[in-house]
């Protein structure tokens, strides 16, 4: 093909959108509206399930391990010598623990720490009382998850440890949390594919009936001897320059109003935004932006390529 | 490329014996009811003028279908400038159709486009230059009297102008056989007669004209080939003919 043709080509879907002015607004319309309703959710699920990740985050459980009698003559249950471990042993358990893929954080307390952080709220004259740490031999790790839904594993994991006395955890908050994430991922999955869906619906149904009024043309075209490519050229360019343009600017309203509600809610309830914050615009439109282009131009070319070729059959 | 000169040779050589258009025993049926076409054979030779006329529902517009390799025939054969009809691809379609101009009683024209674009829009598509193009399409306007209506939109012409416009569109690559739909189903007497005016100068440049009409003045004056058709066969075929009303 020459150059000058491929030129015409391109300059005739851009023309198209000019010549057809209506129809273009008309698919314009509907593209921007789907993705808009589509940005919108993905936006509030998006910032659902970084609260969920954030408090899951802070759920930790708390690895305790076997010592010695302690110094006001608490016994610690029944276990071997060699089950208590050495300063570099409980280092190695450490390192271990933090290699498990479900765990984002491992943090080491050790008895003086722990009663230091117990007594605290206390005042000194308190733990002035005690002559000895109560606590001694209570080192401990503090585990933070990046998955609470594979806390119980974990557990199981780490009493399988000889020198783990116990395991202190709450299997309610992780089971409620990664209830919580589940039913937030089904919910938001759903609603996503039922959107999507019915954008690619009505965006392919107006760049079909866009198509479908000027079959005529299509049939003239091919009449005087065009090529499928020639006459279906403009018509993929013109459904691809619409999709682009439909799905800009719901991204761009999408980027204005985020901005706005952030600064909104950030200014208006302080209090919320103390126990979370919402996900920055970068993090949302890094993913809004490739898929709403890619939906939008995807469908335009989809929609144009199978229809036009309905009316080539001439 | 032996190969090609070699067919090229082989399709002149048809055109020779049989003429640029030739239907030889073609039937053409659809799913539902009585073969549009039933056994015809029709040979025109090149620089023919040739007048096809019926009745609706004869089936010319059938044979204009078969000629355009839009419909593909149930039995026989036709061939169209040394072409197997039935032998052609799908893909080879759009080349076949630029030896053939196409005018309709409609029309059709892109609405959208100026007279100028219209015109064009045939060069375009066989990838000729565009400094040539510029040349070409002032010089055809001029040819179908519309030299200066290059710029107007098509919507704003009479349908006179709006038929040499199609007129235009179909001559302007030199095509061998130029094929006219009822071209003057949608004018006036007056310009009915110049379109066929225009039709004759074309056949004198020699081109092959095949035109079906419904008018019996206009057949009945310009004492040409008539192929008078009926219920799908040719019932008559005379030079100089005139338009036998059957009934």
């Amino acid at each position: 093909m020459k150059i000058s043709t491929l030129l015409y080509t391109i300059k005739q879907g851009f023309a198209n959108i000019f010549r057809n002015k209506w129809y273009s607004l008309a698919s314009v319309a509907t593209i921007s509206a789907c993705l808009f309703l589509f940005g919108v959710f993905y936006s509030l699920v998006a910032n659902f399930r970084s609260i969920v990740m954030r408090v899951e985050e802070g759920v930790a459980l708390t690895v305790f391990f076997h010592y010695e009698e302690g110094p006001i003559g608490d016994k610690c249950e029944s276990h071997t010598p060699d089950q208590i471990p050495t300063d570099e042993r409980l280092e190695e358990i450490g390192q271990m623990i933090a290699k498990r893929p479900e765990v984002s954080k491992v943090v080491f307390v050790s008895d003086e720490q722990a009663w230091k952080d117990f007594s605290k709220p206390y005042g000194e004259e308190y733990a002035d009382v005690f002559p000895e740490n109560p606590l001694a031999g209570e080192n401990n790790y503090e585990v933070y998850l990046n998955d609470v839904s594979m806390q119980s594993a974990l557990v199981t994991w780490l009493e399988s440890i000889p020198e783990v006395r116990v395991v202190r955890y709450s299997a309610l908050t992780a089971d409620t949390l990664s209830g919580a994430n589940l039913l937030i991922a089904y919910v938001s999955l759903g609603i996503i594919v039922i959107l999507l869906a019915v954008s690619i619906f009505l965006i392919s149904n107006t760049v079909a009936i866009g198509i479908s009024v000027r079959s005529a043309e299509i049939n003239i075209m091919k009449y005087i001897g065009a090529t499928d490519f020639f006459v279906r050229a403009p018509f993929v360019l013109e459904g691809m320059i619409i999709g682009l343009i439909g799905a800009v600017i719901p991204l761009g309203l999408i980027y204005s109003l985020y901005e706005y509600a952030l600064e909104y809610i950030n200014g208006r309830f302080t209090n919320l935004s103390r126990f979370f914050s919402f996900l920055p615009l970068e993090e949302i439109f890094h993913v809004l932006t490739p898929v709403s282009i890619l939906v939008g131009v995807g469908i335009g070319f989809l929609g144009s390529v199978t229809t036009v070729r309905k009316h080539l059959r001439v | 490329m032996a190969n090609k000169e070699q067919l090229r040779k082989k399709r002149e050589q048809l055109i020779e014996e049989n003429g640029v258009i030739f239907l030889d025993n073609v039937s053409k049926a659809y799913s539902t009811g009585s073969p549009a076409l039933n056994n015809i054979s029709l040979s025109i030779g090149r620089g023919e003028f040739v007048f096809i006329v019926g009745e609706t529902g004869s089936g010319k517009s059938t044979l204009i279908k078969l000629l355009l390799r839009e419909l593909t025939a149930t039995s026989g054969s036709v061939y169209v400038m040394g072409h197997d009809l039935a032998r052609l691809k799908r893909k080879q379609v759009p080349k076949f159709r630029r030896n053939i101009g196409v005018v309709f009683q409609d029309f059709r024209l892109l609405n959208n486009r100026n007279v100028y674009e219209n015109v064009a829009f045939a060069q375009r598509i066989v990838e000729t230059p565009n400094a040539e193009i510029r040349r070409n399409v002032p010089t055809i306007l001029a040819t179908v009297g519309l030299a200066g209506k290059y710029k107007a939109k098509t919507n704003q012409l009479s349908g006179g102008e709006q038929q040499r416009v199609a007129l235009a569109r179909a001559l302007i690559n030199n095509p061998a056989i130029l094929l006219a739909d009822e071209p003057t189903g949608n004018l006036d007497p007056k310009t009915s007669w110049e379109i066929m005016r225009l039709l004759e100068e074309i056949n004198e440049s020699g081109t092959t004209v095949v035109v079906v009409t419904h008018s019996r003045e206009i057949v009945n004056a310009m004492h040409k080939r008539v192929v008078t058709m009926k219920k799908g066969v040719i019932v008559s075929d005379e030079e100089g003919g005139e338009y036998i009303d059957e009934d």
